[in-house]
């Protein structure tokens, strides 16, 4: 590119600073550029795409659809966080005793897990996880609900059947009817349906008949008792054992909130930056790279070669694309790499070679290839030489410009849902979210957040280009 | 308007009809090419043969007797026969030609799980009846922009250099982000939010019986997607269509027409606007053909009855020949939306016209 002096990318770079646009292209490309090298370094690829597919079962102690830690300050609401207590791990607010039945090989278990519950609304969702060790007969237990007012809940007697097993406690039907026969005993008969954990956590008088007038009761203060789920139970056998968690979940979740798949949607965020900065870029230059080499033939030789390359773009442009693309990546899953291999295919006779091959001509009339061809240049030579470093700079901007487009369509295959298989991408999510009814639900961070990285990438682009169309097209500067 | 010949203008149409079609009949022999990578097109095609044995043999009186097996014995000769009398035991390349005259003739099968509004499971039903929903909404869409952006941009033109042309210099970058993106927040704010706008759909859960209120709630659901192009093509189309105008601004004839003292509206009208139409008609033609594609994402994400959504439905339950089909339905809606802007040129732009003299 030493052909081209004046437009070195040096002297670029500092031209698109001069431009109001091109300062705020360069500042939000900037960040998006950080935050994908944080996103590789802080997460490392399988990292995140076992976090993704969620291995391991690693989001079992997150909420599901939990909204974005910061709604807290929108809503001026103290929305409730995850509150984990597990006994395996000796918390605070455990208490275990276990009490041999003499002459007997049983044992009497007691443990009560209690938590303070200081915000203003209920949890999501209430779920048991129990450790146990059994030789002889399954471990036998009974749940019992104690509130801070002191009443007393029986929610289930059940028995544990493996050595590792969740009682999700607010969507188990026997959990239910215990405690709606609570409601009915001591209140009422409720107006409409409410939830277990509704009933577990407000205030026991008539407002928590229904779910809008409902109080929560909270725990706060030193003359107000905590919440405790109390397990009492028998283990059978000498070395029996048993140990529980609880985990009551909240209603927020780190920046961006959590899926249908209790999965941090803020990885997904992370990761989709680097993806769609690569995915972007390597389409657009690849594209631009290959159109440029098929416009200097066409241009160059001219004649029969030109003739033929002219009528193969007109075809191009009426080969419908999209639906091209679509039937391409439904038929054959494509992987996001791949995917631009069939773009760079569906692109090569573009509508860039037209306009870049009237670029070739004009270079083609200069003084100086008349020169080169005089004393006996090869064609080679004139094209590598002398024709592509005088249209590469005009073609920058395209180059940029066009990033967006590439982003955009990988984001709008994902949300057919014909993305990537593994990787997590801004699309993806908006996919999740579009399909399992976020706009209805009220989800709207879900759609929206991804949304905004989406149009954040594209706008950054689209100022540089703008920018840089001035410089190397100063004849844009007068309109 | 100046006479002209006949004879001239409609052999260029048939000439342009003649290359158009050739070109779809390329793209849908790639998409066969393509699609059969993968054995798909086999798949319908022999499916739909197996369908149609087992159907009639099983209808026939002359078999029922017959136990299961023999039954099923004689549908599969039956079938093997019908291959071989189609050629489909052929090699590719010649049972790919068979193919191309059934995607030609529209002849594209059954759909696998899909099915029309009227039950039926013809593929081209099922694509045929959304496709007057796409052409409407999309259709819509473009001519509205196209008289937005012609108005505006010159009414900017008129006012080159103030505020108002300012804002939408630094604003047009807005344009490069998608209807379906915009379409989104919109959801988002007024359906969601304030409850004012449906979500989505067609028309009314259940449709209203009369057809003013039906017109009613179609359009009451069309204003959503429509400001979603609006939105998107806004601040650029203005953008790009007032330095149009400002570019024949500056032509001799124009000082000429000035210094004249022609009144301004007619050098608006005769000496700005006439010889920027075809650009201005040129960049209408590639945002509606643009559309057509747009119209995929736009449509799944307002729930829009049409193509798009027939796609998003079919690449939902896998349903290959519907896939299929509907690259070909794009191919021809491509090649006679091109053809239909080329005799729109005829009328407006004097050098075509100028060859037929």
């Amino acid at each position: 590119m030493s052909a081209s002096g004046e437009l070195s990318i040096k002297s670029i770079v500092r031209e698109v600073l001069t431009y109001r646009s091109g300062q705020v292209g360069a500042a939000i490309l900037l960040f998006l550029i950080g935050l994908s090298i944080y996103a590789v370094i802080a997460i490392p690829y399988d990292r995140a795409i076992a976090l993704w597919r969620g291995e391991e079962s690693c989001w079992i102690e997150v909420p599901r659809n939990a909204m974005p830690y910061w709604y807290k300050y929108i809503m001026r609401k103290n929305l409730p966080e995850t509150i984990v207590v597990d006994g395996l791990r000796g918390d605070p607010g455990v208490i275990k005793a276990v009490t041999e039945i003499p002459g007997t090989n049983i044992k009497r278990i007691l443990l009560e897990i209690s938590f303070t519950y200081d915000y203003d609304d209920f949890p999501s969702e209430v779920n048991l996880f129990f450790y146990a060790n059994y030789s002889e007969s399954l471990p036998l237990i009974k749940i019992y609900w104690i509130k801070p007012d002191g009443s007393n809940i029986p929610l289930i007697s059940y028995t544990i059947r493996r050595p590792y097993t969740i009682l999700y406690l607010t969507i188990n039907d026997d959990v239910q009817k215990s405690l709606l026969e609570f409601v009915r005993s001591n209140v009422g008969e409720p107006k409409e349906y409410i939830e277990p954990q509704l009933i577990m956590f407000a205030v026991n008088d008539e407002t928590m008949l229904s779910a809008k007038t409902a109080k929560i009761l909270k725990s706060t203060g030193s003359q107000i008792r905590k919440y405790t789920l109390r397990i009492e139970g028998m283990l059978f056998g000498k070395d029996s054992d048993l140990n529980a968690k609880l985990v009551v979940y909240g209603k927020v979740y780190g920046f961006a909130g959590t899926d249908h798949l209790r999965r941090d949607v803020s990885i997904a965020l992370l990761w989709g930056t680097p993806i769609a900065l690569a995915f972007g870029l390597t389409s657009s230059l690849a594209i631009s790279i290959v159109q440029l080499i098929i416009a200097v033939i066409s241009g160059w030789y001219g004649g029969k070669v030109d003739f033929i390359i002219q009528r193969l773009t007109e075809i191009y442009m009426i080969i419908p694309f999209l639906p091209f693309l679509i039937m391409i990546s439904s038929l054959y899953r494509l992987t996001i790499w791949v995917l631009v291999a069939v773009l760079l295919v569906l692109s090569i006779f573009g509508a860039g070679v037209k306009s870049t091959r009237a670029l070739v001509m004009q270079v083609k009339e200069e003084p100086y290839i008349e020169a080169a061809l005089a004393y006996g240049a090869s064609s080679r030579r004139i094209i590598f030489l002398y024709i592509i470093p005088k249209i590469l700079p005009p073609m920058i901007p395209g180059l940029i410009g066009s990033v967006p487009g590439f982003v955009f369509l990988e984001a709008s295959l994902a949300f057919l849902g014909l993305g990537d298989p593994f990787l997590p991408t801004w699309g993806k999510v908006i996919n999740d979210a579009f399909s399992n009814g976020a706009f209805y639900k009220g989800y709207l961070w879900w759609i929206g957040l991804p949304s905004i990285m989406l149009i954040l990438t594209a706008i950054s682009f689209a100022l540089i280009g703008f920018a840089l169309d001035k410089i190397v097209n100063p004849r844009l500067r007068e309109w | 308007m100046i006479k002209m010949s006949v004879k001239g203008p409609i052999l260029f149409i048939v000439k342009r009809a003649i290359a158009l079609y050739l070109i779809v009949v390329l793209s849908v022999y790639i998409t066969i090419v393509i699609a059969n990578l993968g054995g798909y097109v086999d798949r319908i095609t022999q499916a739909q043969i197996l369908e149609d044995i087992t159907f009639t043999i099983k209808r026939d009186p002359q078999y029922r007797g017959l136990p299961p097996e023999e039954v099923d014995r004689i549908i599969r000769d039956t079938y093997e026969l019908e291959l071989k009398k189609l050629g489909l035991d052929t090699p590719f390349i010649v049972r790919s030609f068979r193919y191309l005259v059934n995607g030609l003739t529209l002849d594209l099968g059954r759909a696998l799980y899909l099915t029309s509004d009227t039950g039926s499971r013809q593929v081209k039903l099922i694509i045929l009846e959304r496709l007057p929903q796409t052409v409407m909404l999309f259709t819509t869409a473009s001519v509205l922009n196209f008289f937005i952006h012609l108005f505006l941009g010159l009414y900017l033109s008129r006012h080159y250099g103030g505020k108002l042309d300012k804002l939408f210099i630094a604003l047009s970058p807005t344009s490069i982000v998608p209807g379906w993106l915009y379409g989104l927040f919109l959801i988002m704010i007024f359906a969601s939010i304030l409850r004012v706008l449906p979500y989505g759909g067609y028309v009314d859960v259940p449709p209203p019986d009369d057809p003013v209120s039906y017109g009613l709630s179609v359009l009451k659901h069309m204003i959503l997607p429509l400001s979603s192009w609006i939105i998107s093509g806004f601040f650029m189309g203005v953008y790009g269509s007032r330095t149009f105008y400002l570019i024949f601004s500056t032509e001799d004839y124009v000082t000429v027409a000035k210094a004249k003292g022609l009144p301004p509206r007619i050098i608006e009208r005769r000496y700005i606007l006439r010889p920027a139409l075809p650009p201005v008609i040129t960049s209408f033609s590639l945002g509606l053909i643009g559309s057509w594609g747009g119209a995929i994402i736009t449509e799944t994400v307002f729930n829009w009855p049409g193509l798009g959504k027939v796609m998003r439905d079919a690449i939902n339950s896998m349903d290959t020949p519907v896939i299929v089909g509907e690259v070909i339905i794009y191919a021809y809606l491509l090649a006679i939306t091109v053809l239909l802007l080329d005799i729109l040129y005829l009328f407006i732009d004097p050098r075509i016209r100028a060859r037929f003299r």
